[in-house]
Parts: C-alpha cells; structure tokens; sequence
C-alpha cells in the first residue's frame, strides 16, 4: 500500500482531534505516515498510534518553529521526496493552508482546501467533498496533476482507533535562508476559556447585535449546555467579543450537531459559517430575520428573557 | 515605493451565485460581479501607506473583461494606476495557475510591496498569497490584523487560534490583511471622476511570456467532478416567547433531539 502523509495538529506534543480524523481518513487512502514537527513527539506517539499511524517521523530542527510557514513547506517537500507518497493530508487552518500552498507550488501538485469529507475513489486517486458560496452547493473535486494535497476541515471523519505501535524516525531537514525571511517575533497566547474550540465543538452557541454588548446570557446558556461560543461580524465588529470567536465568511466556518444564534439576523456573511450545522435553533425578537429560514426550531423573543430562563432549566434537568 | 494590490473580480455573494453547467467552473460572465469585499481591506492598506510616506498604488486583476470593475473601484478608492491581464485561455484556471500569473505580472511590475486581502469570496481558499510568495522568493507576512511599515520593515499583528502573534519581514515582501485591518473608505465623487483619466494597462499572457497551455481549465491541477446544489432546509418550528414559554419549549426541543 502506498504512503499517505499526515502533517500533525499539535500544541507542545498534545495530539489536536483533528489529527486523529485526518489519520482516519489517511487509512481510507493507504498507510498512514505522521510528520511530527517540533518538540513532544514522544508524548504524541500513543494517540498517533491509537489512531493507525504506521510510521511517525520527527522534525525538531528549532528553526522549524522560529519562521513561519516556508521551513515547514520545506521539511515536507524533504519529506515527500523520499517517502514518495499518494497523498499528503493538512489540517485546513490558516498556517495548515499556507504551508499547503507552497507544497503545491514546490512539488508542482494541485491543491484541493477545506475539504469536509475525502474518500478512496478509484484509481485516478482521492475524491474530496467541498461546500461552497456560503454552505449553498456541494462539490466533489481530484486533484488531476502530481501528489494530491488536501486541507481537510475539523470533524470531516469521526476518529476510528486502529492500534499500531509506530517506530520514530528522526529526519534532519536543512531550512534554506529564503525561507527564513519571515520571523515570529512576539507571542501572546489567548487566554484559555475552558470552553471546547469553537470549530471542534459538537454544540456552538453565537450571540449577534441583539445581544446589545453582553454576552453574559449567550455564554452562561453555552456553559449549561458544555458549548462553544461564537459571536456574529457585527458583535465583532462592535468590539463585543474577540475576532478568534467569529462564525461567518470571514471568521471560522463551523458545522457543529447544534448550532444556537442568539440576537442574530442571519446574514449571508453569518449563514456562509453555520449554514451546514446540523441542527439550527435561534432566538431573535424580529420574527422577519432570514436566520429563521434555516432554523429547526425557532423562538421569537428577547433572548435576555429567553436564554436565562432555559439556562436555569437545562441546569435543573441535567443535575 | 510601488506598492501593488493583488485584486480579485468575484460574482456578488448577496445575488444568485452558479456553476456554469458545461465545465464546472464558477459562472463569472453571466452574473453581477464586483470587486471581492476583502480586497477593498488590502487596497485600503496601500492608500495609508502610500499617504504615510511615499509611493504609487497599482492595482491588479486577473479575469474576464467584467473584472477591470474590479481595477475600476480600486481606481476610485485611490489607487493610481491599474492592469488587468486578460487572456480568453486564463479561463479555468485553479490557484496554482492563477499565482504563476500574478507571479509574473508582479515580477514585470517590479513591486516592493504586494497586498493581498485574507481570501476571496468566492473561491475562499486564502492560498494565494503564499502561491505568490513561494513564487517569486519573497517573505510573506499574512493575515495581519494591524500593519506598520517603518522604513524596509513590514510588522504586523496576527491574531490566531492560539495566540496572538507579532510578524515582521523586510521589503520586497507579499503581505496579506485581514478584514479587523482597517476601515475601507468609500469612493469620493472627486475619487469617481479622477479615476476616469487614471491609467489602466491590459495585458495578454503573451505580454507575461507565459502560454496558453500552462494556465486555464484544461492544465488546471484539480478538476470539480460534481456539483450539487444544497437541497433548501425544511422549515422548522416557530414558536413566538409569551412568559416564559419560548425558554420552555426551546428546551424541550433540546431535551426531545437529545442535546441535554
């Protein structure tokens, strides 16, 4: 069987869920071949292993974490020329797609992003499904030209264990000064909210402009139901809650089980980032707004009445 | 300093979007275009810079003939000149024949400073910037969600997932800027009239030394096989809030589909 690469998600050796997905559908393709980069490889080795990696091979040259994103592309394209593989799998976030992007430019390949779901297909190599103009059609596309590589979006698969216990390969990679141009020069890590990550989460709750400013309401109904939290562009932009936090168009697309859009109208720049939720509930004094063309259920009326009273009686049911 | 946006002519997202039925390609000729709104971030990114020191603004395109509307409001923003490379084999190009393309309007333009908004959007990958980057050898710094340029250093601020990150690189550089950057201006009607007489170059692909079979659908390196267009939701339940009963019945919804 042939080699699929799999550039693992990672903070400091802690395996992200979505590695594990994308291992899961690595298996679909061939064997799964993780490419560990940085520090922690041995503390990641058991969920990589849960989840069928065959292989693992590390890279902890320093400069790898130092410069952006061009190293990284670099290590890969390494990488790729000697494990040869039928398919490279990224996770499709901002740094995931960039070094995605010079991958394809470096190994002369097309790149398909934002997969949600990726299957074998026939010979002609990997089929992925895609939705785009706002979540209003679906596509499936191959990549035609060299190695396929895929950004795949969170929960495109749902995690199937596949014990194996892989061998570690250190890889020496050398980073050339070209792609050292761009540096980190200042981190500031966001403050952890114990809520789960946004575009992970089973269950989001969002507040809009109706919120008025306070999302006390929004995030104590998300705490009772073990929600993440979003917001819409206009809280956002009203400087309500952070941009990392935005559901839409130009913030994260999210496609949850249950989605809750509270004092939202449903814009076309919102409904591109919940459109493909699951389930989708919003509460909006305006019985005209369009966010109640998408909604399973739906409550017209104030969410600063609504939402503290179903917080108290979700709380009451569940203890 | 010749700075240069990288812009894209995109079908407007608030009117009926399609696929044109005989290749799979996104219908650009028969609907109502427009400049991608987050582009209008990175043409607002070069004015300021340009107004903070010295500099000439271009703004370039790559499309059909509709798309020189997109070169037209880059012009009335305040741009000072435009090209736009039309070529009727460009159609169906994927982003890795469109960033040779930009690669080599870019390298013929000579620019110093390249700026890109976060993605279009329509197609939405958000990969061309680094494409360009890796292209034509130069740092990229992306995604900034603040920029300064002080002297050859580009910084700007990134607001991530995990972090919130401080990037710099120097000049000539790509640099790509998210929708929190600023505040596009809208177009004056001084600005409206002025870019009728402002300069607007069209380019073929032969004026790239490029050819035909290395860009549009049929070398493109990823292919659509299918499309399908999103069944509509069924409509759903509207209950309207009277003392308390939406609270109860949104949670008994909750609680029936098993969400508690």
């Amino acid at each position: 069987m042939s080699n699929v690469l799999v550039l693992v998600d990672h903070a400091a050796g802690k395996v992200r869920k979505t590695t594990a997905e994308l291992l899961t559908i690595a298996r679909r393709l061939g064997e799964p071949v993780a490419v560990f980069v940085g520090e922690g490889v041995q503390d990641a080795l058991p969920a990589l292993g849960q989840y069928g990696a065959t292989k693992v091979i590390a890279l902890s040259n320093p400069e790898l974490s130092q410069f952006l994103v061009a190293p990284k592309a670099e290590a890969l394209q390494q990488v790729a020329a000697k494990v040869e593989p039928s398919a490279i799998l990224i996770s499709s976030n901002a740094e995931g797609k960039e070094i995605a992007a010079r991958l394809a430019v470096k190994l002369d390949s097309g790149l398909i992003t934002d997969a949600v779901d990726v299957q074998a297909g026939d010979s002609a190599g990997p089929v992925t499904t895609q939705s785009v103009f706002a979540g209003n059609y679906t596509v499936k596309s191959k990549v035609t030209h060299g190695t396929p590589i895929i950004t795949v979006k969170p929960n495109a698969a749902t995690p199937e264990a596949a014990e194996t216990s892989p061998e570690v390969e250190e890889f020496d990679v050398s980073i050339s000064d070209a792609a050292k141009t761009a540096r980190i020069t200042e981190s500031k890590p966001r403050e952890a909210t114990g809520r789960p990550e946004l575009t992970e989460a089973a269950i989001i709750v969002s507040g809009g402009r109706g919120t008025g400013g306070d999302f006390g309401p929004v995030e104590a109904f998300a705490d009772s139901l073990g929600a993440a939290v979003g917001a819409s562009r206009a809280a956002v932009d009203s400087g309500w809650y952070p941009h990392a936090y935005q559901v839409g168009q130009t913030g994260k697309t999210v496609s949850p089980q249950l989605y809750v859009a509270a004092g939202i109208s449903g814009a076309i720049q919102h409904r591109a980032g919940m459109q493909t939720s699951k389930t989708i509930v919003a509460v909006n004094k305006d019985p005209e707004a369009p966010i109640f063309e998408l909604v399973d259920f739906g409550v017209v009326g104030d969410l600063h009445k609504v939402l503290p009273t179903a917080t108290e009686e979700v709380t009451k049911r569940k203890a | 300093m010749k700075i240069v946006v990288c812009a894209k002519f995109v079908p407007d997202a608030t009117a009926d979007r399609r696929f044109r039925s005989e290749d799979n390609t996104v219908d650009r000729a028969g609907v109502d275009g427009l400049l991608s709104e987050l582009d209008e971030y990175a043409v607002e990114t070069a004015l300021t810079v340009k107004e903070s020191g010295d500099g000439e603004v271009t703004i370039l395109t790559v499309g059909p003939e509709q798309a020189a509307d997109a070169v037209k409001k880059g012009l009335q923003m305040g741009a000072d000149a435009g090209v736009h490379v039309v070529d009727d084999a460009i159609h169906g190009s994927d982003a890795v024949a469109t960033s040779l393309i930009l690669s080599k309007a870019l390298a013929k333009l000579d620019a110093d400073l390249v700026v890109f908004g976060m993605g279009s959007t329509d197609g939405g990958m958000g990969v061309v910037p680094a494409m360009v980057s890796e292209r034509l050898g130069l740092p990229a710094v992306t995604l900034g969600s603040e920029v300064t340029v002080d002297g050859q250093t580009v910084r700007i601020r990134r607001d991530g997932d995990t972090a919130s990150e401080t990037i710099e690189g120097t000049l000539p550089l790509v640099l790509s800027v998210s929708d929190q950057a600023n505040e596009p201006r809208y177009p004056s009607f001084k600005g409206i009239m002025a870019a009728k007489k402002k300069p607007v170059e069209t380019w073929s692909l032969a004026d790239l030394e490029l050819t035909a079979d290395q860009v549009g659908g049929s070398s493109a390196w990823t292919e659509v096989v299918e499309v399908t267009a999103r069944p509509p939701r069924s409509a759903g339940t509207i209950v309207t809030d009277e003392d308390g009963s939406g609270a109860a019945e949104l949670v008994e919804f909750l609680s029936t589909n098993k969400f508690l």
